[in-house]
């Protein structure tokens, strides 16, 4: 067993667990003793694997960005997860939680979205399956990703504005625990990411861990070893992060990189760079790294990419980060609006935010020329149009 | 052991549990107020740590929370408040709160400052019960706290039973499948939850909660419980009124003296 894998109670080294009330405990523990023999058995993985491959399009290609390795002096390829039906990698993710909902006999749907990909990947899974779909999405990005919010209708979804609270992607998840508190015998809840209590972390890194299986599988047929030298993905609260990690998480001679959000600046109080300004607490179910008070309010992140506006992470990465499995760089936003035009000029493909985050990481590492370098491209670029628009700097 | 909570239990019925959160309408109302509740008539009292994030409330919980944080409450400041708690109040008071503060503040030193107030009892809706046993019983064993833990319509027979066997001063019944303050009136449905609960003749004495807003829902609650815990509508009377007479009505409203 590697020591990176979750524990039987839930844990990821000093993080993870499952602190939630009492009225979820029926619901969580049902996912909790069921989830592994259901999505390890042979009906499942066939039923999984076909509609990744006939409806999410996978295998996703592994590219290799010439342009940029050039630019960089070393080797990069990128791993399109832009080019998922729906336009991330959420996906993955979401395919695998309805067929579960569907195992377990659920039969409506609730998703919490912050950039609306997530909640995007869920109405469009939902519809896929003709089950109810309720999306909770922060006020704010209600307008900063109106392009998903229709999407969301046109699939069907039912998209309430969270409300309460300052209005954030945490009260969205908030509003969405809620809901599923006030209904807990028919609604199955898809979180997106590897956050919340366990089993979610562990469930949704195993649906996104299909991208470093991908990986490897592809990088051995271009190179001589099925190892890249570096693995860099953006974090929120790290689901992309997690699948690209997820099998080279036990091969030391592969660096893991994640890129999280610095906002305007750590120092600035507008940033979403948990590891670096966050401390261990509780927040929607697990024990993990937060950004918090010293009082243990938790504190309003800021990100330019709604996708990475994230006051924690998950407890895989908190314990990636505490046990240095894993390195972090805090990326501006202003870092991460450049490294997304420029992979547009040099590659021509327009990156999501988040996953120009990642991209940005390019230029604060010293590479070998023969190192390769996978970089997990998360999402494209399409639904942050307005953002790219308005920063101008093209 | 013999404390205040397991004394007020043996001496009254129909207990009435009113729960407020500290630090609203004003920062300094927290004392005032449990005073005020003491004077009415009230058997016991809540008193709620603010958190940024109360998954388990509804939107007035949720407001009251916010105002007492925008208002500048702390766990630290709260303490303070409370300083003079038992040269007001004689009625068991528990603090009512999640754990991510608590856990900023300290577990053992949270416990130890719970006595040294005369806290009796707490209420921490996400700390897991395997987590409580396992890490932290001992603090709050040592503090002579009683820590309360919740059922709801959805928790298991067996699950009951064991939750008995740990329970010391009382189960939180949650009286639905439902945040604070979310339902009015009671449905069949929940009284059949009230009378199979009443039915497995547990250890512990029963309060019912969430959606217990009037004398009508208290006295149904009361029939098949210990008595119940008012949160919600309470704060909506501190919202429309907060004097100490608005406060008294209130509690006889539901109560009479």
């Amino acid at each position: 067993m590697s020591s990176f894998n979750v524990s039987d109670t839930g844990y990821y080294g000093n993080f993870g667990g499952a602190y939630i009330p009492e009225m979820l405990f029926p619901n969580v523990e049902e996912l909790r003793s069921n989830y592994l023999e259901i999505i390890t058995s042979e009906d499942f993985q066939n039923q999984f694997e076909q509609l990744l491959e006939t409806y999410v399009g996978r295998p996703t290609p592994l590219y290799y960005a010439d342009r940029l390795s050039k630019k960089y002096g070393t080797k990069i390829y990128l791993k399109r997860e832009d080019l998922c039906h729906t336009g991330a990698h959420k996906v993955n993710n979401t395919i695998g939680q309805i067929l579960l909902a569907k195992k377990l006999g659920k039969e409506k749907i609730i998703a919490e979205t912050g950039a609306g990909q997530h909640g995007v990947a869920t109405a469009t899974v939902c519809a896929l399956m003709g089950m109810e779909c309720i999306g909770y999405m922060r006020e704010v990005d209600m307008g900063r990703q109106r392009p998903n919010v229709e999407r969301m209708k046109i699939l069907g979804a039912d998209v309430k504005a969270a409300t309460s609270g300052s209005k954030t992607l945490k009260d969205a998840t908030n509003e969405a625990m809620r809901h599923w508190i006030n209904n807990p015998d028919d609604t199955h809840y898809i979180i997106g990411s590897v956050v919340g209590p366990h089993p979610y972390p562990d469930m949704v890194a195993r649906f996104q861990s299909v991208i470093s299986k991908e990986i490897k599988h592809q990088l051995s047929r271009v190179e001589n070893s099925d190892s890249p030298d570096y693995v860099i993905a953006c974090v929120g609260g790290g689901s992309n992060a997690a699948g690209a990690f997820y099998h080279f998480l036990d091969d030391d001679n592969v660096k893991l990189i994640a890129a999280e959000a610095a906002g305007h600046g750590i120092e600035t109080g507008k940033s979403a760079a948990t590891t670096f300004i966050g401390k261990s607490g509780v927040l929607h179910g697990s024990k993990t790294l937060l950004m918090q008070t010293k009082d243990g309010q938790v504190v309003e992140p800021h990100s330019i990419s709604a996708g990475l506006d994230y006051p924690g992470i998950g407890p895989l990465h908190a314990h990636l980060f505490d046990s240095k499995r894993a390195l972090f760089y805090a990326i501006t936003d202003e870092e991460a609006m450049i490294a997304g035009v420029e992979l547009s000029k040099l590659e021509g493909i327009i990156p999501a935010i988040e996953s120009a985050h990642a991209l940005a990481v390019l230029d604060k590492i010293k590479f070998d020329q023969n190192d390769i370098v996978v970089l997990n491209l998360s999402g494209r670029g399409d639904k942050d149009l307005e953002t790219y628009i308005k920063w101008g700097k093209y | 052991m013999s404390n205040r909570i397991n004394n007020i239990f043996e001496e009254r019925e129909s207990i009435l549990n009113i729960y407020f959160t500290a630090g609203f309408p004003n920062l300094d109302d927290t004392l005032r107020i449990a005073g005020d509740l003491e004077k009415s008539r009230v058997d016991m009292l809540e008193v709620g740590i603010p958190f940024s994030d109360p998954v388990a409330d509804g939107p007035t919980i949720q407001r009251s929370s916010k105002q007492a944080l925008d208002n500048g409450m702390t766990l630290e400041l709260l303490f303070n408040q409370l300083k003079d708690l038992r040269e007001q109040v004689t009625i068991p008071v528990l603090l009512m709160g999640y754990i991510n503060p608590i856990l900023q503040f300290g577990i053992e030193e949270f416990c130890k400052k719970c006595q040294e107030v005369g806290v009796d009892g707490t209420i921490i809706p996400d700390l897991p019960i395997q987590e409580y046993l396992d890490s932290y019983e001992s603090y709050f064993k040592k503090a002579e706290l009683e820590n309360i833990f919740l059922i709801s319509p959805n928790t298991s027979r067996e699950r009951i039973e064991v939750i008995d066997s740990i329970s010391n001063g009382f189960i939180y019944m949650v009286s639905s499948a439902s945040i604070t303050g979310a339902k009015d009136g009671i449905q069949d449905g929940q009284l059949e939850y009230y009378q199979r609960i009443e039915n497995m003749r547990l250890n512990s004495p029963r309060l019912i909660g969430f959606g217990i807003s009037n004398k009508e829902t208290f006295d149904k609650a009361s029939e098949h419980a210990h008595g119940a815990i008012i949160g919600s509508a309470f704060i909506n009377q501190l919202e429309e009124d907060a004097s100490s007479d608005g406060i008294e009505k209130f509690v006889h409203s539901i109560k009479e003296k």
